[in-house]
């Protein structure tokens, strides 16, 4: 069990209310989450429908083990079709939502139409209804859940809210839950505007109560978090540096890609690594990180709670960003610092703090920003055209001006909000934009490892690192180290992480525990809370499921095998330095052997063998 | 040995671990809102703090019942409260200056911590030791331990050349 049995199907354009049992047949295919809202979606829209009309679905899930005491167990997602890539997208955030969605009684909300004007819902138990949001609208996700937490008179309401971005069609608008989580990839912000939905308030006292197993549940539980407590990633790496442990290491090894991606190392990766947010600083002698922080039921608590020097220009009379809030991960230090050769911490977590604030990926962000100084350096792009501004490599003033504009869609935000890939586009420089079916990359150069490359290639929401994280066995050695120079044995690599990922999304904890356990820790927690044959075989095979499952509706959606390939730059300019010097991405050489894997044509089409295999219908 | 909760706020990380398990010992699920331990976010200030029952000598909750509902345990030193004898009349929701006994609107009586009898399942959630379970006497031992070693120049100077 450990379902909660129930969704809420919202109709905004009717602002009708209804309730449902979750479908039993998808949700033992499916699982949850990640897995089960994919399901609902490809059977209830067009993938060829246009992202942004109330044509699309907008899907806020969680899994059976959200809510529970499993470590990590907070975590729930937003799939919907998204405006960045018009392909499935997958949104994944902890903070405490999720949970709270349990807690009310809902396994799913799905949002439907559009709303003929601002609302946002509010959820307390079994009662949901839409609210007014004028007041709101065209403010930031802090100001929302203030107003919010302040109008309900309700410390404990959860909230989960889009910001003015998202309002303005921003195409990498998240949803931020908490203030400082994020369902952040893809666009699905601006999914939830174009609905005229602001915001998102959940209050749930029931509980999750149903274990199948509840003994057995509490041992495997607690013998999951001493797994993550003696691992040396999640037990130490992670609590100390956060994901921001790897700005180093990634450097290191020569796959931190820099200045839009024409080198693979950065001379300023330590000013803007987790070491260094815990040095103290010149001005006041703090360090930049206060403390750590949990989302919902975490042993590892990753998430770092920052603050930025109350001198630093960015916040030069802005004593309301001179608290404490949530600091960097490593993927936006890289894409806010090394790839735009910025190496000032303040100014990084001052961005970060903005995205946050606004609801803005701070990944496509930094990445279009990169993209931007690149056509200035080169000339496409003049001062007039970026807001008076010397727009070069390392200027820590463009990069927070930049933020500043995308926040309150002026200026050269206008532009900027465009993405990477529609932003070359328009200025005749398309081979500048380093995506994969629209989406920017993370921190991870595919010259440098090898498997990470295929699996930006072949990631059903454009670009991930989190689809099919290789970087694991690559670079760290887990579950064992394989050369993150060559492509032999990755494409099977990359489908055996693509579909353990899926299950592990699926189930509502947090990919992050994979460091320390593989599905062998996972099935004995989810069968002991849902019952009926949760094996690690199964849970890789409902991996697999959604993998093709997001597959055929990206092909619907219009998506073919020429999508599945990375920049030319990529392919062709080698690694300048470090230990992949000279090496280029070999993602083409590897594709065949992977189609074969996933037993696709040689055009990336299922068979009807594995469609059959796998229960598609 | 009567023993008692000591929280230690800073290694606190918010992951309410000890809210679920407290729920889950007590009312059987997993459900924050009905933890007899509170862990406060202050998110200006970046702290975490979690806050339960001192079970104080004073016993105001125990004094205002006016059924004798509230008894102490004299092993665990607790006081717990007796489900049959509440009557829900919530007049030790007043008395308690520190807000740590409760309504519980789905039973009717109220809740407090009542050390799980000795075995404080919020301890073992803990996964930061930020909750432990000491000697009643013995309750400012790590810090004075800390305090201490600063006080102790041999020992400073020791570190030091370590
Ligand atoms: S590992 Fe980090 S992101 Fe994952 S649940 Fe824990 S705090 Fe959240
Ligand atoms: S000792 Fe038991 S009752 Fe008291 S707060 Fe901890 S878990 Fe709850
Ligand atoms: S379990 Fe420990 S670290 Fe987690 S919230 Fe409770 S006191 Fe804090």
């Amino acid at each position: 069990m450990s379902w909660a049995g129930k969704l809420l199907r919202v109709n905004l354009t009717t602002a009708e209310i209804t309730t449902e049992s979750l479908n039993e047949e998808w949700k033992n295919d499916y699982l949850g989450s990640r897995g089960l809202a994919s399901k609902y979606l490809s059977e209830e829209i067009d993938p060829a429908c246009d992202p942004l009309s109330a044509e699309n679905k907008m899907i806020m899930a969680t899994g059976p083990l959200t809510g529970t005491s499993a470590a990590t167990a907070g975590r729930y997602v937003v799939v919907t079709k998204g405006p960045l890539t018009n392909c499935i997208a997958c949104s994944n955030s902890g903070g405490f939502i999720g949970a709270e969605m349990k807690n009310a009684g809902w396994d799913m909300v799905i949002f439907e139409g559009k709303s003929p004007k601002p609302v946002y819902l509010y959820v307390e138990n079994d009662k949901a209804e839409l609210l007014d949001a004028d007041e709101i609208w065209g403010t930031s996700v802090w100001n929302t859940d203030e107003w919010l937490h302040n109008k309900h008179q309700d410390p404990l309401l959860r909230i989960a809210a889009v910001g003015r971005p998202a309002e303005n069609g921003c195409f990498y608008a998240g949803i931020v839950n908490d203030l400082h989580r994020a369902a952040g990839r893809s666009g699905v912000g601006s999914v939830m505007a174009s609905k005229n939905l602001k915001a998102v308030a959940i209050r749930g006292t029931k509980g999750v109560g149903n274990i199948s197993d509840p003994e057995g549940f509490m041992k495997a539980v607690n013998e999951g978090k001493a797994v993550l407590a003696e691992n040396p990633v999640t037990g130490q790496g992670l609590p100390a540096y956060g994901t921001q442990v790897l700005m180093n290491v990634i450097n290191e090894i020569g796959a931190l890609p820099a200045h839009n991606m024409k080198d693979v190392q950065f001379d300023g990766a330590h000013a803007i690594s987790g070491e260094a947010m815990h040095e103290p600083r010149k001005s006041d002698g703090k360090p930049n990180l206060t403390t750590n922080a949990a989302c919902f039921g975490c042993t590892i608590a990753c998430g770092r709670i920052s603050t930025i020097d109350q001198g630093h220009f960015s916040v030069e009379n802005k004593s309301q960003y001179w608290g404490n809030s949530g600091g960097l991960e490593y993927e936006a230090a890289w894409a806010l610092g090394a790839d735009n050769g910025v190496d000032d911490l303040d100014a990084l977590t001052y961005v970060n703090f903005i995205c946050n604030e606004e609801g803005f990926d701070p990944i496509t962000f930094g990445a279009t920003v990169a993209a931007a100084m690149e056509m200035y350096e080169d000339g496409v792009l003049t001062k007039e055209q970026t807001g008076g501004i010397e727009f070069n490599f390392g200027s820590a003033l463009a990069l927070t001006k930049a933020a500043d504009w995308v926040a309150a869609n002026e200026g050269f935000g206008v532009d900027l909000a465009l993405g990477s890939k529609r932003l070359c586009e328009k200025y005749g420089r398309p081979e500048l934009s380093m995506t994969v079916k629209g989406q920017e990359f993370p921190a991870y150069d595919p010259r440098g490892i090898q498997g990470i490359g295929l699996n930006y290639a072949t990631s059903n929401r454009g670009a991930c690192h989190v689809r099919g994280y290789t970087v694991a066995s690559e670079v760290l050695g887990i579950p064992e180290k394989t050369d993150p120079l060559t492509a032999e044995g990755k494409p099977g690599l990359v489908k055996a992480f693509q579909d353990a990922t899926g299950a592990v999304d699926s189930s509502g904890i947090c990919l992050f525990t994979t460091f320390a356990w593989s599905l062998d820790n996972i099935a004995p927690q989810v069968e002991a809370a849902c019952g009926g044959g949760w094996t690690a075989e199964r849970l890789a095979e409902v991996g697999e499921r959604i993998w093709n499952l997001e597959r055929e509706f990206n092909l619907k959606a219009g998506i073919t095998s020429a999508d599945d390939t990375l920049p030319a730059r990529l392919r062709t300019e080698a690694a300048k330095t470090g230990p992949a010097k000279g090496l280029v991405s070999k993602v083409e050489e590897m594709m065949p052997e992977y189609y074969e894997l996933r037993g696709w044509s040689t055009d990336g089409v299922p068979t009807e063998e594995t469609r059959k295999k796998l229960g598609l219908s | 040995m009567e023993k008692s909760l000591v929280i230690n706020p800073d290694k606190c990380t918010g992951c309410l671990q000890c809210e679920l398990a407290c729920s889950y010992e007590n009312e059987g699920v997993f459900n924050p809102s009905k933890s007899r331990i509170k862990v406060f976010t202050f998110h200006q200030e970046g702290r975490f703090v979690p806050y339960t029952c001192t079970q104080c000598s004073e016993a105001w909750c125990q004094q205002a019942c006016p059924v004798d509902a509230i008894s102490l345990n004299p092993v665990t030193g607790a006081k717990e409260v007796n489900e049959s004898s509440c009557v829900g009349c919530k007049v030790c929701t007043i008395s308690c200056p520190f807000g740590t006994i409760n309504y519980n609107q789905s039973s009717g009586k109220v809740i407090k911590c009542d050390l799980c009898g000795g075995n404080p399942k919020c301890v073992e959630a803990c996964p930061t030791q930020a909750i432990t379970y000491v000697d009643a006497d013995q309750t400012g031992l790590d810090k004075m331990r800390q305090w201490a070693t600063e006080t102790d120049n041999s020992s400073s100077t020791n570190t030091a050349n370590a």
